[in-house]
């Protein structure tokens, strides 16, 4: 017999402690891969689902009656077509005797029913959230219009959460005033602290899409 | 109420009125400047457009609280601005008025495209002029006097 | 050398009756009506008395020249106080650089020589008062000569007159100002010689209007302009549904606003409103804002426009009151099934919308008043504000303010804004107030051409012509229950429901006309061209499409359907294709044409339009529109009329008002429609044909003849008829 049985339990026995070395260190490698891979995951189901709720806001009247994809604006819930064939402009600020500012100044005039914000003017084409049928785009599409710096106006990630968090236009739907009738606007489906949480979120995952399209 | 500094036809105006007040109102019961007129109170019509800073503002749905120092022209000024001569002649010459109510709002949107368009198309005058409400529908004759007065200038 | 002005004979009064107006002694109205005509009527039988028209009440020359001539009508657009004026001046020899316009007050003299009262409306400015302002300048032409002639002791036969100058057979001349005194204590000619056509200076030539300027620099008032010391500024709140009544009110915070003088309960004609008084017009509206008002809306009916639909329908499945039998009922019946058709209309309620806000100012003294009214209907109005304040009519000095349009928005039988102001104004008493309406108001408040369905069975012959007709229209009555009633409802028909069918110029054999004429709680008024809106529109779609079916050209199917007899409507037909052939036989690619004509106010229209489709809606490149009104007094006027007129008519396609559980669902501009610059046609030529008959209205006639027009060219485009308003999907 060449295994020699007075070698065979120091085998065994490194063995075993091989074994279970390696059963250890793989569970401890999975353990930390699998947290690894779980943090990731979670991280992006979470950002995936805030993007949902940012999406949720933009689509919402207040914000995508101005990103249109037409030659005019819309107002109202139900987002119907601006009055007074108002339309949008060579540079989404209406025409000369029918620009935005000859009715919408920089704040909100209650009295008359007018909205207002600094600089009021449509969103540019590159930045439609609807199609040529007033319907609004999937999420997919409007989260890759988003964040393509070709399209929005150059913002990288970080530049966006700031622009959800302090221009003065997007801050306006979360204070856009009364009607001609005496009532008050309707606001986002969110606040808009929950909306710029939302937006961290997103950016934190790494701003992702919903692949579907 | 609040006292208001107005730059009214390059006039110092100085009036006391509640701050959300449209300027129409301003104009019309203060000012006792009843060119500018009230059509639909909601700036759907044009009737009430004055110029503030040269733009054309639809003066029905401006508080006087948002006007500032800001220079206002209105109908009965325009006249001072060779483009606002051009085009108030040019409307009388194309014997353009009927009822004559909407006609201040539609010569001040006018003036406005002639400043920004010397030779404005027919579809910069459809696209400049189409807030602007007429009854009698004298458009046919307000797109010939816009014409008329493009080639005055 | 044309047949001499056959004027006289020629002024055809169709089936109206003058409506004598007078008030009982208690100060309540009383209205006599009875038949009367024209002295110089073919019939000449128990003929009043000519009216005589006192030329100083209409002609005034200043020491300085100026002639001030006085316009016996509103000036609300139609360009009248530029035409009557000339129609004076002319047979006055006047200098016409010299004449100034102003609006008449309420009185006897101002009265329409036909309707009897003084108003505007039913296109009659020029037909009913062309006569009458000749006379007046050709009776203070003969006084200033006989002035003259006095002066230089020659004959009147001897002097001449141009531009305001009398010329004797020397060297003599005087100036009319210089004669005006002398001149204004001789006699009123009986008869004065009136000019030929051949001498007019100004009558057919195109003078350009006198308000222009004022109307482009921001200097003409209008009666919301009114301005008056010590005067205070009134809005009323009205019930949400027609009759509606104040069932308790809290207007602390309305009294709370500064400037906020009287708020308080007022009678409406139907109902309760709440007045409210302030300093200015602004704070009335916003202490209205703030008022509480809980109303009571009990026992009324609540109008919905689908219920509404619903009856209409059925009602239009029925035969209603005849208002037309020739022929043989039954004769449809025979035709065989597939030479049948059934067509069915509706037709929304339609708002007029005038530019100016309705309005009305009113000082109550006590014993006088004195009103200021945008007004079409001067005699009514000033009655009902004399009613309100327990004066008689003459108490109550009536001025007439220039309007920002009417459409006869402004001609209101129960004259209900100037009753709310008078009402107001007595509480008030010494205090002016100018009541005003604001655009919100004028959409809900009602007094809407009413909506309407029609049915329309057609048997067509074997030739393609119409050979049985049997048409039911539902609408509501204009006139019912108002002094009105007698002259316009004949067997329980409204005419103004019928016209524009019952009186087609078409030669269609077996042809009935019955209608219903429901009562509905929405107050309704004469909306310009009235019944031939709707009816118009359903006569020439239909033609039109007879026309298709048989493959025959529109013109040349009209032309054999029209009656020999129609010799304008004949005319203008001819004119219109003379004057489109060109381009109709050379349109681009996606555009059609579309072909109408109607008469209406004794006047003929025909129309063609170049319609594409853009972006949805029917796109107008241009209109060729032919006319036949008699002699055109100024032809520049005629000319807007018609450019505007078929603008407005565009109002059909786009607007609509309806109601849902009484409410009106629309609130200002933003949800009732009319067509801005892009709606209306680009380009509008006019071609008047020529003519020395006697001048008839050009005001509503240019209405019914474009929407159908239109619609016939989106046939040709589409394929489709359309026969709902407005235009919602093409």
């Amino acid at each position: 017999m060449w295994v020699n049985h007075r070698l065979l339990l120091p085998v065994f026995l490194l063995m075993l402690v091989m074994f279970v070395t390696c059963v250890a260190l793989s569970t401890q490698a999975g353990k930390e891969i699998m947290d690894k891979t779980s943090a990731a995951d979670l991280k992006l189901a979470d950002g995936l689902g805030a993007w949902e709720q940012v999406y949720a806001v933009l689509t919402s009247p207040r914000c995508i009656n101005c990103h249109t994809a037409t030659t005019y604006p819309q107002q109202g819930d139900d987002r119907h077509r601006h009055f007074a064939n108002v339309i949008r402009g060579p540079a989404g600020k209406g025409v000369p005797g029918l620009n935005c500012v000859s009715c919408h100044q920089s704040e909100n005039a209650d009295s008359t029913g007018v909205p207002g914000g600094p600089n009021w003017h449509l969103a540019p084409l590159s930045m439609r959230w609807q199609d040529t049928n007033d319907r609004p785009l999937s999420s997919g599409v409007v989260c890759r219009a988003l964040v393509d710096r070709s399209r929005n106006n150059g913002l990288n990630a970080p530049g966006l959460l700031k622009h959800h968090e302090e221009e003065p236009l997007v801050l306006w739907a979360w204070n856009p005033g009364r009607r001609p009738d005496g009532t008050m606007r309707t606001l986002p489906p969110l606040t808009h602290a929950e909306f710029v949480a939302a937006t961290r979120t997103w950016v934190d995952a790494g701003t992702p899409c919903p692949s579907a399209k | 109420m609040a006292t208001f500094q107005l730059n009214v036809n390059g006039q110092s105006k100085q009036v006391n009125v509640d701050p959300s007040t449209p300027l129409l109102w301003v104009l019309r019961e203060e000012l006792k400047m009843t060119g500018t007129k009230y059509g639909c109170g909601i700036s759907a019509c044009g009737a009430c457009t004055v110029h503030v800073d040269g733009i054309a503002t639809r003066s029905c749905v401006v508080p006087v609280s948002l006007i500032g120092d800001r220079a206002i022209v209105t109908i009965e000024g325009i006249g001072q601005d060779p483009i606002g001569r051009a085009v108030q002649e040019a409307w009388i010459e194309k014997d353009v008025v009927q009822c004559g109510y909407c006609q201040s709002g539609q010569i001040m949107s006018a003036v406005a495209l002639l400043k920004a368009k010397a030779k404005p198309t027919d579809t910069n005058i459809e696209e400049s002029m189409g807030g602007n409400l007429c009854r009698c529908a004298t458009y046919v004759r307000i797109r010939e006097a816009i014409k008329s007065a493009a080639g005055q200038i | 050398m044309r047949a001499a002005l056959k004027l006289e004979n020629d002024l055809h009064l169709n089936r109206r009756s003058f409506l004598r107006v007078s008030t009982a002694a208690a100060g309540g109205l009383l209205i006599s009506l009875y038949l009367d005509l024209p002295a110089t009527a073919q019939e000449g039988n128990q003929a009043p008395p000519p009216k005589v028209y006192p030329p100083d009440a209409f002609v005034h020359i200043k020491p300085d020249g100026k002639i001030l001539i006085t316009v016996n009508r509103l000036e609300f657009g139609q360009g009248v106080q530029t035409s009557l004026p000339m129609i004076l001046a002319d047979e006055m020899d006047a200098d016409w650089s010299q004449v100034v316009a102003e609006l008449a007050p309420a009185a006897d003299v101002y009265k329409d020589p036909f309707f009897g009262i003084q108003m505007v409306g039913g296109s009659g400015s020029i037909a009913h008062s062309f006569q009458q302002y000749r006379e007046l300048g050709a009776k203070t032409r003969t006084m200033l000569v006989a002035a003259a002639a006095d002066r230089w002791h020659v004959t009147a036969d001897q002097c001449r007159t141009e531009k305001s100058v009398v010329y004797g057979p020397g060297n003599q001349s005087a100036r009319y100002a210089e004669l005006a005194n002398d001149a204004v204590r001789k006699p009123v000619p009986e008869k004065a010689r009136l000019k030929n056509p051949s001498e007019f200076r100004l009558i057919g030539k195109r003078v350009p209007r006198l308000d222009s300027r004022a109307k482009c620099d921001g200097s003409q008032k209008f009666g919301l302009d009114l301005d008056l010391p010590g005067m205070k500024v009134a809005v009323v709140a009205h019930p949400p549904v027609f009759g509606g009544r104040v069932k308790s009110l809290d207007d602390k915070d309305a009294r709370r606003l500064p400037g906020v003088r009287d708020v308080f309960e007022i009678p409406l004609v139907k109902g309760s409103g709440v007045a409210i008084v302030a300093d200015k017009f602004w704070i009335a509206k916003q202490a209205r804002d703030r008022l509480k008002v809980d109303w009571d809306l009990s026992g009324i009916e609540h109008a919905d426009s689908s219920q509404l639909w619903t009856t209409y329908r059925e009602l239009a499945r029925t035969p209603g009151n005849v208002a037309v039998a020739r022929g043989d009922d039954k004769a449809i019946d025979g035709i065989p099934a597939a030479r049948r058709m059934v067509a069915e209309y509706e037709f929304p309620y339609l708002a007029h919308t005038p530019m100016e806000p309705l309005n009305t100012t009113v000082r109550f003294d006590g014993d006088r008043a004195e009103a200021w009214v945008p007004s079409q209907f001067q005699t009514m109005d000033q009655m009902a504000i004399a009613q309100v304040l327990g004066l008689k009519p003459e108490q109550v000095t009536f001025h007439t303010e220039f309007a920002g349009g009417g459409f006869g928005r402004r001609a209101v039988i129960d004259s209900h804004v100037q009753r709310e102001a008078a009402v107001i104004a007595k509480r008030l008493r010494g205090t002016p107030v100018k009541l005003v309406w604001t655009r919100e108001d004028d959409v809900r408040g009602g007094y809407y051409r009413p909506m309407h369905a029609h049915r329309v069975e057609i048997g067509i012959g074997a030739d393609g012509m119409p050979a049985a007709w049997r048409h039911v229209i539902v609408g509501q009555s204009l006139v019912a229950g108002t002094p009105f009633a007698v002259m316009l409802i004949k067997n329980g028909v409204d005419q103004t429901t019928v016209e524009g069918t019952s009186d087609t110029s078409y030669n269609i054999p077996n042809f009935h006309v019955s209608a219903h004429n429901p009562t509905v709680n929405v107050p309704v008024l004469w909306w310009r061209s009235v019944g031939h809106t709707h009816n118009a529109f359903v006569m020439e779609t239909l033609i039109d499409e007879l026309a298709t079916r048989a493959r025959i050209d529109p013109i040349a199917y009209r032309r054999k359907l029209l009656k020999p007899e129609a010799k304008k409507l004949r005319a203008a037909l001819d004119l219109v294709d003379e004057k489109s052939v060109a381009w109709r036989n050379n349109l681009p690619k996606g555009h059609a044409a579309g072909i109408s004509c109607h008469e209406s106010f004794d006047t003929a229209v025909a129309c063609a339009v170049d319609v594409s489709i853009e972006n949805k809606h029917p796109k107008i490149h241009r209109a060729t529109v032919a006319v036949h009104c008699g002699l055109a007094v100024n032809p520049l006027t005629i000319e807007s009329q018609f450019q505007g007129g078929v603008g407005f008519g565009i109002t059909q396609l786009t607007g609509a008002i309806t109601f849902k559980d009484g409410r009106v669902e629309q609130r200002n501009f933003d949800g009732y429609t009319p067509p801005y610059i892009v709606d209306a046609p680009v380009t509008v030529d006019v071609h008047i044909v020529p003519s020395t008959e006697a001048p008839t209205g050009c005001g509503e006639p240019p209405v019914p003849v474009i929407s159908p027009a239109v619609v016939n060219a989106l046939a040709k485009l589409t394929g489709k008829w359309y026969r709902t308003l407005p235009l919602v999907t093409i």
